[in-house]
């Protein structure tokens, strides 16, 4: 009996000596940043097969009966800066999205110009990366009839969404590939539950790109760019998660 | 340690004592390869949990709905509350101090999760890298023993030990620590081949299928996933239900382990060499 109570002691220390040396051995190989990067190169794969196997597959849209009762608003729930709130307090009647960088015509469309165009309505879930999620109303534009309106070149690759909201003192901006521009659910919206986009869901445009979380449903628009590489954008991964905190810039897990 | 036993005729059942071959190559390397992953995956887990420690059932769910369970503080104080049942839990989940003496209002303590301290952003390349690990390693694990035989020899479970008679004889023995000695102990039992077969067939093949229901991209392709598991935020409640159902199959294989003698059964899952046990009146 004794020797089992001396094992079993023996037993508990041994577990958690091996457990501290575990958890500070896997935080200092993560630390590595040759072992990081090969753990993160996963999103390589999680892009190619979720892409070879599911194309150009639509986000599942729901009926207004399956709607959240409250849409969380997650990030920044404001607008900085004084033209940002002077067209606020305008309703946004001389705001205009900007779209530049690789395109034929650079363009200043108003909030009427992308009103007027063939509008798509889907009622989506949105998934924070959290782990949260909530099902709402958008419509607006589909974003591949603003990329013709601008004759995008063939060149560019990735598109940046600059915004004007300011998220821990630094410019929130989101970032995606043409694959996902040309999606039919991509959209941008101005409104959401029928109704004119509000502050704190980023009014007046946010960027609404299906089958990925959250952190890419870039708020409070301003800006689209046109580029070959992200690189030289802000931090250069992508958007200010990526940048932030080392997030996945494919977001569609 | 002594050498094997000198190699027998098929025809001699072999008896307590002897050294024989126990475990095959493809299954020793799933095993240690499917533990490491398993760990990774649980403790990186938690650290996604740690970013909203709440959990519904059905197809959203946010701060604003109704929780069947979450892990919180109030004024410092840690609680865990499962439907109306709340158990005060500070120093262990949602309020507890970290190594540099930092009380941090978190669900899962530092020691748990992987990265330790909090980062959702690591967490997730941890867990999003060994799910691969873990899905192929299952995969290729499942095809293999498939075709080589084990899942019909060993896993299987025979009509005979279906009979509740013989089940309940097994409990029994479990109950009273009495486990088969001799040739008998080269089989698995009925209770072994269920844990077994459920953590094969069930356990891990949905923790796979609800971390996928839980991607954006894949149910935008497969969409019948998190259907048929009811929602988004149903699959990632089962999706922790089923993690703490391996935890569970873990404290009770690593408990029988040891009752069993652990020398002998780690050697076994290292070198395939498994010593039988003597038969109790020999």
């Amino acid at each position: 009996m004794s020797r089992l109570i001396l094992s079993r002691r023996g037993l508990i220390r041994t577990g958690a000596l091996g457990g501290g040396l575990l958890l500070s051995g896997c935080d200092k190989l993560y630390q590595q940043p040759g072992f990081r990067s090969v753990l993160a190169d996963a999103e390589n794969l999680h892009r190619i097969t979720q892409r070879g196997l599911g194309g150009q597959s639509l986000a599942r849209e729901y009926a207004p009966s399956q709607m959240s009762p409250v849409f969380r608003a997650n990030g920044s729930t404001q607008g900085a800066g004084e033209d940002y709130k002077r067209h606020l307090a305008s309703g946004f009647a001389g705001w205009a999205l900007r779209v530049d960088g690789l395109v034929e015509r650079p363009l200043d469309l108003p909030l009427t110009a992308l009103k007027a165009l063939p509008q798509r309505a889907q009622i989506t879930r949105h998934d924070c990366v959290e782990g949260w999620s909530a099902i709402g109303g958008w419509q607006g534009p589909q974003l591949s009839r603003v990329l013709d309106l601008a004759r995008v070149k063939p060149e560019a690759k990735y598109l940046v969404f600059h915004c004007a909201d300011i998220y821990g003192g630094a410019p929130y901006y989101e970032s995606i590939d043409m694959v996902d521009a040309h999606h039919p659910q991509t959209i941008l919206a101005w409104a959401m539950n029928g109704r004119p986009l509000e502050e704190a869901h980023g009014a007046p445009l946010r960027l609404r790109v299906e089958r990925h979380l959250g952190y890419k449903q870039a708020k409070f628009v301003t800006r689209i760019e046109a580029r070959d590489t992200l690189a030289g954008v802000y931090g250069g991964k992508g958007g200010y998660w990526e940048d932030r905190s080392g997030y996945a810039w494919y977001a569609g897990i | 340690m002594t050498e094997p036993a000198p190699a027998r005729s098929e025809d001699v059942p072999p008896r307590g004592g002897d050294l024989v071959r126990r475990h095959r190559l493809s299954t020793r390397i799933w095993h240690w390869t499917n533990a490491v992953a398993l760990l990774v995956m649980l403790m990186s887990g938690l650290m996604i949990f740690n970013a909203h420690p709440r959990l519904y059932w059905g197809q959203y769910g946010a701060n604003l709905d109704p929780a069947w369970l979450e892990i919180g503080s109030r004024g410092g104080a840690g609680y865990l509350r499962i439907g109306s049942w709340q158990v005060a839990t500070t120093g262990w989940l949602g309020s507890w101090t970290d190594p540099m003496g930092i009380v941090r209002h978190r669900a899962f303590p530092y020691w748990a999760t992987l990265p330790s301290s909090y980062s959702l952003a690591d967490g997730r390349i941890w867990h999003l890298a060994f799910a691969w690990v873990l899905a192929l390693g299952l995969l290729i694990y499942l095809v293999w023993s498939l075709v080589n035989g084990h899942l019909r020899r060993d896993i299987h479970i025979r009509p005979s030990e279906w009979r509740p008679a013989h089940i309940w004889h097994d409990i029994k023995e479990h109950a009273r620590l009495r486990f088969p000695t001799g040739a008998a102990a080269l089989r698995y039992n009925v209770l072994q081949k269920l844990a077994y077969a459920s953590v094969l067939f069930l356990l891990i093949p949905l923790m796979i299928l609800t971390g996928l229901a839980m991607s954006p991209g894949t149910d935008a392709w497969a969409p019948v996933v998190t259907e048929v598991l009811g929602g988004r935020q149903s699959a990632r409640s089962i999706h922790f239900l089923c993690a703490w159902g391996l935890v569970a199959f873990f404290v009770v294989h690593i408990a029988m382990v040891l009752l069993a003698g652990p020398w002998n059964e780690v050697r076994s899952m290292i070198t395939g060499k498994y010593r039988l046990p003597r038969e109790k009146d020999a």
